[in-house]
């Protein structure tokens, strides 16, 4: 997707809650990214590295936790997590489905010294 | 003394923020937005001069156009008849909410009824950044082939409409309806579709009956 201005906006998110807890470094930031939410982090931990250089959270490890997708069948309304054969429904193999959640991209808390 | 704080923000929260503030400057100068999402060459500027060419002895229309580059987006626009601004993103490959607002500083709403912002050409980043817009309309084309719902399931579930266009090409390419439709019907079923050709005008009553029904005049 965009990891830079999505990098940026991690550092700004962190530096804001550190600065509120009067932090004097922030050590690990913990994110919470849904399985359809597009976003690489190989490629977020190398803007990472640029972008808090110089900053309270330079060195800071970040830590992405994967949220699985859930989907919901529009046909038998059975509720599933998308396999290996794609997005039809296991159940019915309905093939209408609705997305209940796995396009969250979050930061769940930032560990901090102060 | 080191400790653990909750942060529980959305990453994108500052985006979605502007996009609100977008969406309320919309709603009170009484003008319905839309976001033309498509890939490079698929017709966006095209489908937007036939739709300002029909709309426009009804409907007061303005085209906000993204490129990375250049104007001739909104010379084109303009030259149908829409008041048109572009916006020059400089390398980015999408609109966000922030270059939303500066251009809608830059553009009087009082007289309009209809803005149609022209995205970046580009099936991936569009579709995480909201505009503030109230509908998003994607226009695939028939040379791209059938399997881009498969390949860019982001941008085909987000949208509340899809043109399907170049009709006029399928006796021409490789592309089986049948097998795009069942692609767009997983990601979003029931999305209302228009297949259409800005080149004949195939198509295009259907379109501009749709849009011209959502528009109020003021």
């Amino acid at each position: 997707m965009h990891e830079l201005p999505v990098t940026e906006s991690i550092l700004e998110i962190a530096l804001r809650h550190a600065r509120q807890a009067n932090a004097t470094r922030i050590t690990h930031l913990y994110l919470v990214v849904g399985q359809l939410a597009s976003i690489v982090d190989d490629s977020v931990q190398f803007y990472w590295d640029i972008v808090s250089k110089d900053t309270i959270a330079e060195g800071a490890q970040l830590h992405f936790e994967r949220q699985p997708a859930t989907l919901a069948c529009l046909d038998c309304r059975h509720e599933y997590s998308p396999g290996g054969d794609g997005f039809a429904c296991p159940n019915c193999h309905g093939e209408r489905v609705k997305v209940v959640s796995g396009d969250e991209f979050f930061m769940q808390a930032i560990d901090i010294e102060s | 003394m080191v400790k653990n704080i909750s942060v529980i923000e959305n990453i994108l929260s500052a985006n979605d923020r502007i996009a609100a503030e977008n969406r309320a400057v919309f709603d009170s100068a009484g003008v319905i937005a839309y976001n033309f999402m498509a890939s490079p060459g698929a017709g966006k500027t095209s489908l937007i001069e036939q739709t300002v060419r029909r709309l426009a002895s009804i409907h007061k229309l303005a085209v906000i156009d993204g490129d990375i580059a250049t104007s001739l987006d909104a010379d084109r626009a303009r030259a149908a008849g829409a008041l048109a601004l572009q916006i020059n993103t400089g390398g980015e490959c999408h609109l966000d909410a922030v270059m939303l607002q500066a251009a809608l500083k830059q553009l009087d709403l009082s007289g309009i009824d209809l803005v149609i912002v022209e995205n970046v050409g580009n099936l991936v980043c569009p579709a995480s950044f909201k505009l503030g817009t109230h509908k998003s309309v994607l226009i695939a084309s028939i040379p791209e082939g059938d399997d881009k719902p498969y390949k860019y399931p982001g941008m085909y579930r987000g949208v509340d409409a899809l043109v399907i266009n170049k009709i006029d090409l399928l006796p021409y390419v490789t592309f089986d309806m049948a097998y795009f439709r069942k692609g767009v019907e997983i990601l979003n079923p029931g999305l209302v579709t228009f297949p259409l050709s800005c080149q004949t005008g195939e198509g295009l009553e259907t379109w501009i009956s749709w849009i011209g029904a959502q528009t109020r005049k003021k």
